[in-house]
């Protein structure tokens, strides 16, 4: 059976990633909860900004975390172009159109990254790449520690700012009433565009933080998508806390499940629990049924 | 009827192409593209008629593809029994599919979603297993007689494609005209007063996705055929989920000739920036993900629905 000494590493290592994906997952529940949609492009528009960290460290030797006050903004200002612009103008009133529009995206992207790019697996060299943390005697990477940490700061500084700005109150009042925002004077297609662009900027924080560690090709926002949907209707759909322990819940699950039956059959685990999720409590943990 | 005779005159044009074209380039352009008609009107069932929108059809695909080669390769089965057996595995994966997300009542973005989902979890199932080959796919042994499905010119392959188009421009057609077929677009403009009057939702649904998977499976088993190979990502790839949605969507959706206008359009723009761009890998799935785009933005109801506003306009 498992000794405890390697399930615990490995539980810690799920955590670490854990984090990431929650981070990623936020900005999927971010984007669902206000403008009712599914982003299937949440995970090209990741390998995009995976890609984007990548070519800053490779090209101006920028270090992937001193990246993060470009990828923000930058991803930031994609998500607000793209919502006003393309996905806002496809939808028509429909969620059928919304989803395909996303998955068109989602080809043009990875395609583009694999015309342009080819479909070679990047990585970065930092000086703390293969350094590590005793972490009560698990040797746990520091780039993972650091993505842990990082993940979780940049989960406070989004829920401070939903709770407490101005425009958090918008978007909290666009995703509950629509309508009545509309009618007490909020611009709706803006509080649409920068939620977008915000669920995207969670995508350039998480990105810097996952490249040291991780690696870039044209199909590595495939994995996640699927991740970020499981995380995201385990936690239920539109719910901050729930993306929260659905990230560290899929985290520790993949890593486990891995541990046990080895890298490609690990991630069957991830599938059957989405399945599974979808069809006995589509509303997930924390959502409420509607 | 008039839609009828177009099917029947259509179909007996392209059976006649054999005799007066012998170039194999052609023949081949003309297979792929009954070849995606067929995966188009296999999605377009379901989600044309019956509004559920499916991202994982390569589930049956797959199904189809890999119960023909297996049964070839660890059995010795001839390829033509295969086929039957090909549908009616790819059909009850659809039931089994089908059967768990309509009971729960899994609609929209959510039904899209689970299928996707279904599909990666076959994916990972056929790369980790023996019977599938694995990574490596299946080799589907050489035999090279019409007896065994494997045709020496492409004549052969053209006709077995034909019939599966002509079987699915039937269902299509049947569709548009039957009963059943108008309980299946009552459940897709509004399920509940589809129900409030007497039609078993969930039935009609299931046997939706039956039908449409067993077609799909059919396109599975003349994918092996064709090829020779099967393996994980080819079968139950994102790619053929794709493929299958596209044609429907650019042709016109819930029609009957939506799929084969999709298709001749897409594979005409495919060749097009083939030649123009080379065969760089990853160009024509972009321009493809961008048609996807401008269809939804500008064209709703696909190049048929253009051409019936054009016709309206006319005096």
């Amino acid at each position: 059976m498992l000794e405890l000494s390697i399930l615990f590493p490995s539980i810690l290592n799920g955590l670490t990633t854990g984090a990431v994906y929650a981070l990623i997952a936020l900005g999927l529940t971010l984007i669902y909860g206000v403008l009712h949609i599914i982003n299937f492009a949440h995970g090209a528009l990741l390998m995009i900004a995976l890609y984007g960290v990548f070519f800053l460290n490779a090209k101006l030797g920028l270090d992937p975390y001193a990246a993060l006050p470009v990828m923000v903004p930058g991803m930031f200002a994609l998500g607000y172009a793209l919502q006003r612009f393309v996905i806002g103008r496809a939808s028509h009133g429909k969620d059928e159109n919304i989803l395909l529009a996303t998955l068109g995206l989602t080809l043009v992207l990875e395609n583009f990254a694999l015309y342009a790019w080819r479909s070679d697996t990047r990585t970065i060299e930092t000086p703390y790449t293969f350094s590590t943390v005793d972490v009560a005697g698990a040797m746990i990477s520091t780039p993972k520690v650091v993505a842990f940490f990082g993940a979780l700061a940049a989960t406070a500084i989004l829920l401070a700012f939903i709770a407490r700005s101005d425009l958090g109150r918008a978007i909290r009042a666009v995703a509950r009433e629509r309508q009545g925002a509309k009618l007490v004077g909020i611009d709706v297609e803006h509080v649409f565009a920068m939620s977008f662009g915000i669920g995207l900027a969670c995508l350039g924080a998480a990105a810097c933080f996952l490249l040291p560690a991780y690696y870039v090709n044209p199909q590595v926002g495939n994995g996640f998508v699927l991740i970020a949907f499981t995380i995201v209707v385990l936690g239920g759909m539109g719910s901050f806390a729930g993306a929260l322990l659905g990230g560290f819940i899929i985290g520790v699950v993949e890593s486990v499940g891995g541990l046990w039956l080895g890298e490609s059959l690990g991630q069957i685990g991830i599938f059957v629990i989405f399945i599974a999720i979808l069809l006995f409590r589509p509303q997930g943990i924390f959502g409420a049924r509607t | 009827m008039k839609t009828l005779y177009a099917i029947l005159v259509l179909c007996g044009a392209v059976a006649l192409l054999p005799a007066f074209v012998s170039s194999g380039v052609v023949l081949n352009l003309v297979i792929m593209t009954l070849y995606a008609t067929l995966l188009g009107q296999a999605w377009n069932i379901l989600a044309g008629f019956g509004g559920q929108y499916s991202f994982g059809h390569a589930a049956f695909f797959g199904t189809g593809a890999y119960a023909s080669a297996a049964l070839q390769v660890h059995f010795g089965v001839n390829a033509w029994l295969c086929l039957p057996f090909a549908i009616v595995c790819g059909a009850a994966v659809g039931a089994l599919v089908g059967a768990l997300s309509f009971r729960y009542g899994l609609r929209g973005s959510y039904f899209a979603l689970v299928t996707l989902a279904f599909a990666e979890v076959f994916r990972i199932l056929a790369n980790s297993v023996k019977f599938t080959g694995g990574g490596v796919g299946l080799l589907v042994p050489l035999k090279s007689s019409a007896l065994d499905f494997q045709f020496q010119g492409k004549a052969g392959f053209l006709y077995v494609i034909l019939a599966l188009t002509l079987a699915g421009f039937l269902l299509s057609w049947w569709l548009k005209h039957s009963r059943y077929g108008a309980w299946l677009t009552a459940v897709r403009d509004n399920e509940d007063s589809a129900a409030a009057l007497g039609v078993d939702a969930f039935r009609v649904k299931l046997q939706a996705i039956v039908i449409s998977a067993g077609l799909m499976a059919a396109g599975g088993a003349f994918y092996v055929q064709y090829f020779q190979y099967i393996d994980p990502h080819l079968a139950y790839g994102p790619a053929v989920s794709v493929e299958a949605l596209l044609g429907p969507i650019v042709g016109g959706l819930g029609t009957v000739f939506g799929p084969l206008l999709g298709a001749a359009a897409l594979k005409l723009l495919g060749e097009l920036t083939r030649n123009l761009m080379g065969d760089a890998p990853g160009v024509s799935l972009m321009i493809y993900g961008a048609v996807l785009i401008a269809m939804v933005t500008f064209l709703p109801r696909g190049i048929g629905g253009l051409f019936q506003r054009l016709a309206a306009k006319a005096p």
